[in-house]
């Protein structure tokens, strides 16, 4: 991956960020990301992202489930290991069904889960910088990335006018590493100490 | 804004030729239907339509009852359209009860075998269930059951219309929203004990009377929820067609869509869940009621049932392109109330006639139904304005997203 220069602004409201991005957008800025302590409805339209295609996936792992619990369960009753149980024929569809869609649900949930910690980058031992430490806390937070075009004072006085707080620049790995974030300082336990002296 | 409707010309003549369908089909199954046995379709066919249009058009009374107790605020801005559907409740009611009781008052016992005293005395399951299934029941049931779903239908409708009259302020609202919690809730209690309980007993699994299933309620109340959003669906998106309801768009139409698919598969669900248990356990006594279906003459309405209200709407509705879509959600609402009137006349069918036959004169009163519904849901509509303007959920409608 790529190291690259930022320019990151906070935002304290949804209400703030919402037309920020979309001036930043038209003036003509990349946005490399936007980061938020809780799910904002409609910001990824104003951020101009494409449409999820995570549901075609869990389609696609749901008919997976499907298939898998149809010709396993009819490959054991009818070839591998006929059984008569209850006179029932060896293809009884309706018994087949809780399992089928028992199968489905699982593989379609798991798959999906799957996918969506593999586009946001999630998972154990990968590392990824964080801008501010209170972008999962209570602040909206921009990162702009700064490319060969962009005037960073100027970017950064525009910021300001839309209503951007703490604007700095920042150098950093735009994608993942291995590594934890365990071994991070623990800035809110360092706070901690801080209040109780004080 | 076009905030009153005014009911289209074309519109009205369209509901006055259907009645007219109606009526004219009726005469004819008059005619074509007397005797001993002839005249068992003329009344199922009778009992299936009244019972199926008076359900779905009472699921709109269930969904103001339902969103209101959940606190929605999403529906507002259309919530005048599941009034003026609910308003037809009465009319049909008043229909189904005049038919009901000619069924049971009227000396023929081909609809429900326990009118005949002789049959059941001779039988033990029926003797044993006389109890319940007695005239006296059937029509103390069907009373209160109907009485007081229009009571209830009339009083939400009443309340909202009031409450366009009344002011602004935040105490207003809380008092809007006190009693509309109130009333709705007596009201899906009572929906609950009848709908999904006793009433589809008597009504129509009766027609099967010495077969029982509990799944039956649910499933009959599955069908006419799902059946009613689609109805929901049909005259929203004629009136954004027309251009009223500006406040109304997308966002609404896709969150009914959620609910059209995702009941479509409740009543799968429940389907199934009826369907398997008895296929399982394999008692004669309670196969008794598949063996027309799924091995008799009616195997493909059986199975088209299940492609045209699991599989369609299953496939179709998934897509979010699809629940955004005006042209495509008036086509599954179509498909849905078509299939699960297909569902009520299996239900209906094999019990009282038996054979399958070319449903054209139940197709004829489903006709004249339809246009029964169009005319006085268009005339409820033209009744009031079509935003309850004081409703302090309004804002929350107008700015839904889902």
């Amino acid at each position: 991956m790529a190291v690259k220069n930022f320019v990151v602004a906070s935002f304290s409201d949804e209400a703030v960020l919402f037309p920020a991005v979309k001036k930043v957008r038209t003036a003509g800025y990349k946005i490399h990301d936007v980061y938020t302590p809780f799910p904002v409805h409609g910001l990824d339209h104003a951020l101009g992202l494409r449409e999820t295609s995570l549901h075609t996936a869990g389609f696609i792992y749901g008919i997976t489930g499907t298939t898998t619990a149809l010709s396993c369960m009819s490959w054991v009753f009818n070839s591998d290991w006929p059984m008569n149980i209850g006179g029932k024929p060896h293809f009884p569809l309706p018994a087949f069904i809780p399992i089928t869609f028992e199968l489905t649900v699982l593989f379609s949930a798991v798959g999906m889960v799957l996918t969506f910690c593999y586009l946001c980058q999630l998972a154990p031992f990968v590392k990824k910088h964080i801008f501010h430490p209170r972008q999962t806390d209570d602040l909206f937070v921009m990162a702009i990335e700064v490319t060969s075009k962009t005037n960073t004072e100027e970017l950064k006085s525009f910021l300001a006018s839309v209503g951007g707080q703490q604007i700095n620049e920042q150098r950093a790995e735009a994608g993942w590493w291995y590594g934890s974030f365990a071994k991070d300082d623990r800035l809110f336990e360092t706070k901690r100490v801080e209040a109780v002296n004080a | 804004m076009k905030d009153q409707f005014v009911v289209p010309a074309r519109l009205k003549k369209t509901s006055f030729v259907l009645m007219g369908i109606g009526l004219l089909t009726l005469l004819i199954g008059i005619f074509a239907f007397h005797g001993e046995h002839g005249s068992a379709r003329l009344w199922a066919g009778l009992l299936q339509n009244s019972s199926f249009f008076l359900l779905i058009a009472l699921a709109s009374t269930f969904f103001i009852g339902a969103t209101t107790l959940a606190h929605g605020g999403w529906q507002i801005g259309f919530r005048r359209v599941p009034e003026a559907i609910s308003m037809a409740v009465p009319v049909l009611g008043g229909i189904l009860f005049l038919i009901l009781m000619i069924i049971v008052f009227g000396g023929n016992d081909h609809i429900y075998h326990w009118l005949n005293a002789h049959h059941v005395h001779e039988d033990k399951v029926l003797s044993w269930k006389s109890a319940f299934l007695n005239k006296g029941m059937f029509t103390g049931f069907t009373l209160v059951t109907i009485g007081l779903w229009i009571f209830f239908t009339i009083k939400l409708r009443n309340m909202s219309i009031e409450e366009d009259g009344w002011d602004l302020s935040a105490a207003t609202g809380r008092r809007i929203i006190w009693r509309n919690t109130v009333w709705c809730g007596a009201f899906i209690v009572i929906y609950t004990l009848s709908v999904g309980s006793t009433t589809p007993w008597l009504w129509l699994m009766s027609i099967d009377s010495h077969w029982y299933s509990t799944m039956y309620s649910w499933y009959t109340f599955a069908s006419t929820w799902v059946s009613g959003i689609s109805l929901i669906i049909l005259f929203l998106v004629h009136l954004k067609r027309n251009g009223y309801l500006p406040m109304v768009n997308e966002e609404h139409l896709h969150d009914l869509g959620k609910f059209a698919f995702a009941f479509s598969i409740f009543w799968t669900y429940l389907w199934f869940s009826q369907y398997m248990l008895i296929w399982y356990a394999n008692m004669p006594e309670e196969t008794a009621y598949f063996q027309p279906r799924v091995w008799g003459e009616w195997r493909p309405i059986f199975f088209l049932n299940l492609l045209i209200n699991f599989i369609t709407p299953l496939l179709y509705l998934m897509k979010r392109d699809t629940k955004r879509n005006y042209s495509s959600m008036v086509f599954i609402s179509i498909l849905i109330i078509f299939g699960h009137w297909l569902d009520f006349w299996q239900m209906v069918g094999p019990g009282t006639y038996g054979h399958l036959v070319f449903p054209w004169y139940e197709a004829g009163l489903g006709l004249g139904f339809v246009g029964v519904i169009i005319f006085l849901v268009t005339n409820n509509l033209a009744k009031a304005p079509l935003v309850p303007k004081n409703h302090p959920y309004l804002k929350e409608s107008i700015v839904h997203h889902t």
